[in-house]
């Protein structure tokens, strides 16, 4: 097996002096390729930074933080660009998708900037909406979709590229227990499929369908164990 | 991603946001036709001033009679006359001497005049002419003096002392009402004079009505008129403005010799310089150009300013959305492209809307000039307000490129 993420004694602080606050205080975690984490805890407690490290989308303060092998913070920008569109599928706890464009067109974009021709980038954009059941909101903008909606456009928008990695912070936050369920199924359809997921989550019962938990609390990793009812 | 796809969205860009993109538009194109137009405005009044220089012609030169002479004509002047050092200031004399090919080479033509003021009557009707003047025919091309119908008169007639008359529009209608003057006698201060021409339509200039013209041989209105009193003024012709300077010095020379007037005294007449008159008007008028040029700079500045403000807030606005676009995997540059597609188009089009608007509104007539467009100011105008979107646009956009896709993230 090969490690997908490792991150090493991670620390990252918001603020100076007195005032300063550990987001991440010395986490170091390895995860392996097919993996299925899920990372709990209550709220404040980091998963959200943590998450944002994995993700090459913030550096830390100190510490290490190797994808693939390779060290984030010695990549130059185009690579950085590269590895957050190709290898890495992010679902944001906000959603962030564009404003004042349309669901279809905010799904088609990751892969317009990986220069995948239009058509092929509509057929894989239409595709993954239909996977969220989100086939007839195609032409709608962000404004014109209900908070789970958005969710679902922000999933699909991150599964339309086919990531190794997906990273998916509360992707279940704005959803009822049905599309839950359908979202849940559709990550083990994702891992099955040899794919890395890890998702940030608040519920017991979303973490339960990971094969690895991990527990954190101000901004350190307490607990980390396999899911002794999913792992095989 | 190729530069098609960075043009859709650039266009896409555009369009989500129609007021802001027409306003920023807006704002671009007032910019630019502000400064066409106030440039067109002030090359315009000063091509005016320039052709009403050129009217008056640059080789001309005003002698008329100095400080201790006597202006206008009038019969003051014969009390004078007799006096042996102090004669008449000027006379047809002085004026014959100056047509000289050979002490005054660069002397082309002489037209003395003698104004009078008197009025004139055909019957009941009366006018009395702003301009009475006995001239020689030369007058007739020194002042543009055009005739529309008749003749002008002859050397002959100046030589004989005819009493015939050319007159203006004005005095025409007068004294004629719509009857043709020509072959007509009218009386001036008592004296009969036949109207053989008239004048083309002048026009007026500020107060005086240049159609009010009354023009006779100089030697019947020194004769019957005013007396041998002096003539009021002689217009001397270089035969080319380089030359006009030279004529004036062969002027001075001879005037001084029939004057007696001694070196180093002063002369009893003055002449005036054409050119000389041109040369402070011309500065003039470019002080005028230079200070329009400088408002329209203002303008241009201001109309900056105002690109810049728009520029800078919408990439502030979308630094969010840079973010998420950086953190789906946008490089850089594409982020960059987009954003500086978007300020060409932008400044593109609100420059050339602001061309367009510059010359319909240079069409129209502004506080009563005709704006003249000056070409490199559509190009000065253009070139800025791209290069401002361009760079006010481009600038704050790849700075937000630069940040850290979650730093963007957070901004609100
Ligand atoms: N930009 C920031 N500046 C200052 N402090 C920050 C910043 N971002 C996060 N923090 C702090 O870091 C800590 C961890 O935040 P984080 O977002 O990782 O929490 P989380 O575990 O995701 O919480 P939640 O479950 O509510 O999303 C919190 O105490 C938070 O206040
Ligand atoms: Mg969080």
């Amino acid at each position: 097996m090969t490690t997908v993420i490792d991150v090493q004694n991670a620390v990252k602080r918001y603020g100076i002096g007195d005032s300063s606050i550990f987001a991440l205080d010395g986490v170091s975690l390895k995860i392996e390729a097919g993996e299925y984490v899920a990372i709990m805890g209550p709220s404040g407690s980091g998963k959200s930074t943590l998450m944002n490290i994995m993700g090459a989308l913030d550096n830390l303060t100190s510490g290490k933080y190797f994808l693939d092998g390779i060290e984030i913070s010695s990549m130059d920008e185009n690579a950085l660009a590269v590895v957050r569109g190709r290898k890495i599928g992010f679902i944001f706890q906000s959603f962030n998708l564009i404003p004042r464009t349309t669901a279809l067109a905010n799904v088609e974009l990751p892969m317009a900037y990986q220069g995948i021709k239009g058509a092929e980038r509509r057929k894989r954009a239409e595709a993954a909406l239909a996977v969220v059941g989100l086939t007839d909101r195609m032409s709608h903008e962000p404004t014109e979709l209900s908070g789970g909606q958005q969710q679902r456009v922000a999933v699909a928008r991150a599964l339309a590229t086919r990531p190794a990695l997906l990273l998916a912070d509360e992707p279940t936050g704005a959803l009822d227990s049905k599309s839950t369920h359908d979202l849940l199924d559709l990550f083990d359809q994702i891992n099955a499929a040899g794919r890395t997921v890890v998702v940030i989550t608040h519920e017991q019962d979303v973490g339960e369908r990971a094969k690895r938990i991990i527990r954190m609390r101000d901004g350190k990793i307490i607990s980390d164990e396999s899911n002794i009812r999913r792992a095989s | 991603m190729n530069i098609f796809e960075s043009i859709k969205f650039a266009l896409r860009g555009l369009t989500t946001n129609k007021l802001r993109t027409g306003l920023t538009t807006l704002g671009i194109m007032i910019g630019v036709m502000s400064v066409i137009i106030l440039i067109a405005v002030g090359n315009g009044s000063s091509k005016a001033v320039q052709q009403s220089l050129d009217r008056l012609g640059t080789n001309s030169l005003q002698i008329r009679p100095g400080e201790r002479g006597f202006g206008g004509g009038g019969f003051a002047g014969a009390r004078q006359r007799g006096g042996a050092s102090s004669a008449v200031p000027l006379t047809i004399a002085d004026a014959q001497a100056l047509v000289d090919p050979i002490n005054a080479p660069d002397v082309k033509q002489v037209s003395p005049i003698m104004n009078a003021n008197v009025t004139c009557s055909n019957g009941t009707s009366t006018s009395t002419p702003s301009t009475f003047s006995g001239v020689w025919p030369t007058y007739f091309e020194a002042a543009n003096a055009q005739i529309a119908t008749g003749n002008y008169f002859s050397a002959d007639d100046v030589t004989q002392g005819r009493h015939v008359a050319i007159i203006g529009s004005t005095t025409a209608t007068e004294l004629f009402g719509t009857d043709n003057p020509i072959g007509q006698s009218v009386r001036c201060g008592g004296i009969p004079f036949t109207i053989i021409g008239t004048t083309k339509v002048k026009g007026s200039t500020g107060f005086l009505d240049g159609d009010s013209l009354f023009l006779a041989p100089i030697t019947a209105v020194e004769s019957s008129i005013t007396g041998y009193t002096g003539l009021s003024s002689i217009i001397v012709e270089a035969k080319t403005a380089t030359g006009t300077n030279d004529a004036q010095s062969e002027i001075t020379t001879i005037l001084n010799t029939r004057h007696r007037i001694k070196a180093g005294k002063s002369a009893d007449y003055q002449i005036f310089n054409q050119a000389s008159l041109l040369s402070t008007s011309a500065s003039s008028s470019k002080t005028f150009t230079v200070l329009l040029g400088a408002v329209a700079g203002i303008s241009l500045l201001v109309g900056g300013i105002g690109i810049t403000n728009i520029m800078l807030v919408t990439v502030i606005e979308r630094t969010r959305e840079i973010g998420i676009r950086k953190a789906i995997g946008a490089p850089k540059r594409v982020i960059l492209s987009q954003f500086l597609i978007e300020a060409t188009i932008l400044s593109l089009v609100g420059g050339l809307m602001g061309v367009l608007g510059g010359f319909i509104g240079s069409h129209f007539t502004i506080a009563g000039t005709k704006p003249i467009i000056v070409p490199s100011s559509v190009f000065l105008a253009f070139g800025v307000s791209i290069l401002i979107g361009v760079f006010f646009g481009g600038y704050p956009a790849s700075r937000a490129a630069s940040l850290r896709p979650i730093e963007a993230l957070r901004h609100e």
